[in-house]
């Protein structure tokens, strides 16, 4: 009964536009962000920073990105885990370089310059369409790993061809490093993602979120009524691998700490976050997140019921895990093709008009 | 006779027809050896109804495309404002002020009717990115005034209460109307319909005459349009340019295009013996 739109009437276009037009959507947002910030801080431990929360935050900016390349512009893209090395290693080269600068900035950067890397890749995206074109951001996966690998440069060549973040602090907390606190960690994380998302929510729903769109949903009736679908493609590369490069650079300096390209910003790594955006649902902010939960959650919530409680071998656990994962994403996909974003929306359809049917 | 003056006219119900606005001047487009059109020249006046027809394969689509600038003809110009445009690509075009809808409805199926209908007030939407990432009063304001523009629009069309529906759940009738809402919602100097009425029924038919010609009235919009409908055609345009294989067979009023013995034969097959 709480959850209804009557008596909530929207006087101006501007609120009528807002992100969460119903009153009980936007308490519930502002609680679960004060719940984030004030309370989670003091209970958080380093198992669930590492485990859960860390890679959830993370990986969501990574999924924004990827959703918005993807989801809104309807470019497909492999090259994630490539872009994301990108953020890492351009990360990696701004805090060796310029030490004492604010790690809050190097990221920034960090994804500045992977917006340019991906702007490049972007490019054959105006000739390219649909698996032509994800082929092609393949290339940029495999050619960016290999030039990580092979290039001393970016590793300042250190002899076993890893990067390694030191310790830097934000407001007098160490949030890099061996020694940094969990709660540090997972604060700068959140912070990123809180306006990584805002962002994102913003680009969206205004004139560059439908442009996007209107390249999705059909290139050619958007060229017919002014859109430019290179300026519209490459931006879309741009803003997609600037977030990208961000959670890169996070995933290395903040989450790893250490990280050698091959294993970490691989081709799974591209994989991961585009099922992350089909489960969660293609062209959905919320639907960013909940992939990112899911496929970060679902691992760590079978490991502890199948090795926890029912004491199982490690190793059997880890196989059945990858079955189930893989299970849940078919049934997934046939039963919602739209993601579990799609399901929300219906929930809240139903939460509408209960407790009658219609 | 129209034509005969240089700076337009009154029509018989009272609408002013202005001087020439667009002219295409020896058109010939080819396929390869397809020759789809053949040195036609026709011109559109400012305010005025201006219908294409002709059989199939005359090569009508062909013209909208040639304007709309999917196509670039190998020979003939166009003349647009009083000067010969350059080859443009199609969204140059459509900043140009010449907006069209499509044979088949090319919405934007995944999108709501507004948020597609505001896509037409892309070309006038200026505010960056940085601009519309930090939703900065520039950016919200541009927003506010563009939805207000939408939103007459969307009531001058009477499609208010489907504006939040997702265009791919719309019936066939309605799609047609969002197409028209998101061309207008441009403010375009030259409107181009490509079968406005393709597949409808009578009903649906009678709302949309109705709706051109409310466009034509109260924006004064300049609509060229494609229709097979004859009874539509002689009852809508001031003037029409009948096309029949590539060629151009007849230009005038309806009335004189009605008895233009050419376009009978066209149409309804000539004896040959």
């Amino acid at each position: 009964m709480l959850y209804r739109e009557a008596g909530d009437f929207k006087t101006s276009y501007a609120k009528d536009n807002q992100t969460f037009p119903i009153r009980f959507d936007r308490w519930g947002y502002f609680a679960l962000l004060a719940v984030a910030f004030l309370v989670v801080p003091f209970v958080i431990n380093d198992y669930w920073a590492s485990a859960v929360l860390l890679p959830f935050l993370i990986y969501s900016i990574a999924a924004l990105g990827l959703n918005i390349l993807t989801g809104y512009c309807g470019q497909v893209s492999l090259g994630t885990g490539g872009f994301m090395a990108v953020g890492a290693y351009s990360c990696y080269k701004l805090m060796t370089a310029f030490p004492e600068v604010s790690i809050v900035i190097h990221v920034l950067l960090a994804g500045g310059i992977t917006a340019g890397v991906g702007l490049l890749f972007g490019l054959p995206s105006l000739r390219i369409k649909g698996f032509y074109l994800a082929v092609a951001t393949l290339a940029a996966q495999f050619f960016l790993v290999w030039l990580f690998n092979k290039v001393g440069w970016f590793y300042n060549y250190s002899a076993s061809g890893q990067i390694s973040s030191a310790p830097r602090s934000v407001l007098g907390f160490e949030v890099t490093g061996p020694t940094a606190s969990a709660a540090a960690k997972y604060l700068i994380c959140l912070s990123f993602v809180v306006v990584m998302a805002w962002l994102a929510r913003n680009l969206t729903r205004g004139s560059y979120g439908r442009k996007w769109m209107a390249i999705r949903d059909m290139d050619i009736a958007a060229e017919i009524i002014g859109v430019n679908p290179l300026a519209a493609k490459l931006s879309a590369f741009a803003v997609s691998s600037f977030f990208v490069g961000v959670s890169g650079a996070l995933f290395f300096s903040v989450y790893l700490g250490a990280v050698e390209v091959g294993e970490v910003f691989g081709i799974q790594k591209s994989f991961l976050v585009l099922f992350m955006i089909i489960i969660g649902g293609l062209g959905s902010i919320l639907g960013s997140f909940a992939g990112a939960a899911f496929i970060v959650l679902l691992p760590v919530f079978l490991k502890n019921v199948l090795v926890g409680s029912f004491g199982w071998a490690t190793d059997l656990a880890a196989h059945l895990e990858i079955m189930t994962l893989g299970g849940l994403i078919m049934m997934f996909l046939i039963l919602e093709p739209h993601g579990l974003a799609q399901y929300w929306r219906t929930t809240k359809e139903k939460l509408r008009l209960w407790p009658f049917p219609h | 006779m129209p034509d005969t003056q240089q700076d337009g006219y009154m029509t018989a119900d009272g609408r002013r027809i202005g001087p020439v606005v667009m002219e295409m001047r020896n058109i010939t487009l080819r396929f390869g050896g397809v020759v789809a059109i053949k040195d036609i020249s026709f011109d559109i006046r400012e305010g005025e109804i201006r219908a294409i027809i002709g059989p199939n394969g005359a090569g009508k689509s062909s013209m909208l495309n040639v304007i709309s600038g999917f196509y670039k003809p190998q020979e003939g110009e166009v003349i647009y404002k009083g000067a010969r445009r350059p080859p443009m690509k199609p969204y140059q075009v459509a900043r140009d002020g010449i907006a069209r809808t499509f044979q088949n409805i090319a919405l934007f199926e995944g999108m709501t009717v507004l948020d597609n209908v505001m896509t037409g007030r892309l070309n006038h939407m200026r505010s960056g990115l940085l601009g519309q990432a930090f939703w900065w009063a520039g950016a919200q304001k541009e927003e506010v005034a563009n939805r207000e523009v939408a939103e007459k629009v969307i009531d001058f069309l009477e499609i208010q209460n489907i504006r939040k529906t997702p265009v791919s759940r719309l019936p066939y009738g309605l799609k047609k109307r969002v197409e028209l809402a998101r061309a207008l919602a441009a403010e375009p100097k030259i409107l181009l319909l490509d079968e406005p009425m393709a597949g409808m029924n009578v009903e649906e038919k009678e709302d949309m005459c109705r709706f051109i010609l409310d466009v034509n009235d109260e924006f004064g919009t300049t609509i060229a349009l494609i229709e097979h409908d004859m009874g539509v055609v002689m009852d809508l345009s001031d003037r029409v340019v009948v096309m029949d294989y590539g060629k151009k067979i007849g230009d005038g009023t309806p009335d004189e295009v009605r008895a233009n013995q050419e376009v009978i034969d066209a149409y309804l097959g000539v004896a040959h013996d």
